[in-house]
């Protein structure tokens, strides 16, 4: 299997819309068990961007406890989701609220079609892609692994496409390389796996397809030692790059012998 | 003895605030950091320059939100 990887430079880091990231794995924030555990984990994948969700305040709690009391916009760059929106208006309105907090044009846009796998509703996806690249976000698509969609979304302006591996916090890894590796063939922006990655050899895997980064959550966040599980995803997602820059030796389905034929004894 | 106050909707709650407040003091009225919440008062988002400025109006609709852990 070629590649151009002599064209690549491994260690370059992720550059999005002209905003380089050292670091090709960007994790989420949500499901930690507490918040010390949850920073302490994305410090330990090295990530340098990371999601976060809007919601609303409870006035009710008498301490406020939005995750900015926790996590500094100085040390991450944040990514404001649209999780939980199921139509095209829906996620317009959270990416409008999200950017209104002021901490930049970055937003995940998710719009989702289905209760029970979580799958994206890409219609929706692409029609509030148009809208948000028209106001001036930087989007960066959540979609499936469909390579059609993955070029309507380039197409209106995204400016990375983020397929699935497989539904969100399902753990399965990526079902359908031959998917993602088309993709990432054909788009010019950045293909960042997003969604359903659940140990070290899924990130491995994916980053061996030659994508441009992963995104992950409850890999960490469900892991039994967070941290740990951190550190693991770090060195794959290193050593998964490296690999696919090293250009694999090919596969084949015989046996090649790896030690000399001759000079064996009578 | 009426009491100066309106009835609002506030984040999907009816509530009771004094009348003439503005959206900056209807903020600190829930001891909420201006800088780390968003409002979006009948379904526009106001600028926090403006907040200040605007007046909580009755039968006002206000989401008022934040950031919290997602994936």
């Amino acid at each position: 299997m070629q590649n151009e990887a002599s064209s690549h430079n491994a260690d370059d880091g992720l550059e999005i819309a002209g905003h380089r990231l050292k670091s090709r794995l960007i994790v989420g924030t949500g499901k930690y068990r507490d918040n010390d555990t949850m920073l302490a984990a994305i410090r330990a994948s090295g990530a340098d961007m990371v999601t976060v969700a809007v919601r609303r305040v409870d006035l009710d709690r008498t301490k406020l406890e939005g995750i900015l009391f926790h996590l500094s916009p100085d040390e991450f760059v944040l990514l404001p989701n649209t999780a939980g929106c199921y139509s095209a208006d829906d996620a317009i309105r959270y990416a409008r609220l999200g950017r209104a907090a002021g901490f930049g044009d970055f937003v995940k846009l998710e719009v989702i079609g289905d209760e029970k796998t979580l799958l994206p509703d890409v219609a929706a996806t692409l029609e509030a892609a148009r809208v948000l690249v028209e106001e001036g976000f930087v989007v960066m698509a959540y979609t499936n692994d469909d390579l059609i969609t993955a070029l309507r979304l380039e197409d209106a302006g995204c400016a990375a496409v983020m397929p699935l591996a497989s539904p969100i916090g399902s753990g399965l890894g990526i079902v359908n390389p031959y998917f993602i590796r088309e993709i990432k063939s054909r788009l010019e922006v950045p293909v960042i796996v997003d969604a359903g990655v659940g140990t070290a050899s899924d990130a491995c895997f994916a980053m061996e397809q030659g994508v441009d980064g992963l995104l992950m959550n409850t890999a960490l966040a469900a892991a039994d030692d967070e941290v740990a599980m951190a550190t693991a995803m770090r060195h794959a997602v290193t050593a998964g790059r490296l690999a696919w820059a090293a250009g694999r030796m090919p596969i084949r389905e015989i046996g090649v012998p790896s030690s000399p034929s001759r000079g064996m004894l009578d | 003895m009426t009491s100066d106050t309106i009835e609002i909707r506030l984040n999907g709650e009816q509530r009771e605030v004094d009348a003439g407040l503005s959206i900056t003091q209807l903020l600190a009225r829930f001891e909420l950091t201006p800088e780390l919440v968003v409002v979006e008062r009948n379904r526009e988002i106001v600028p926090r320059a403006k907040c200040s400025d605007t007046l909580v109006e009755a039968g006002d609709t206000f989401e008022i939100v934040h950031f919290v852990g997602g994936g």
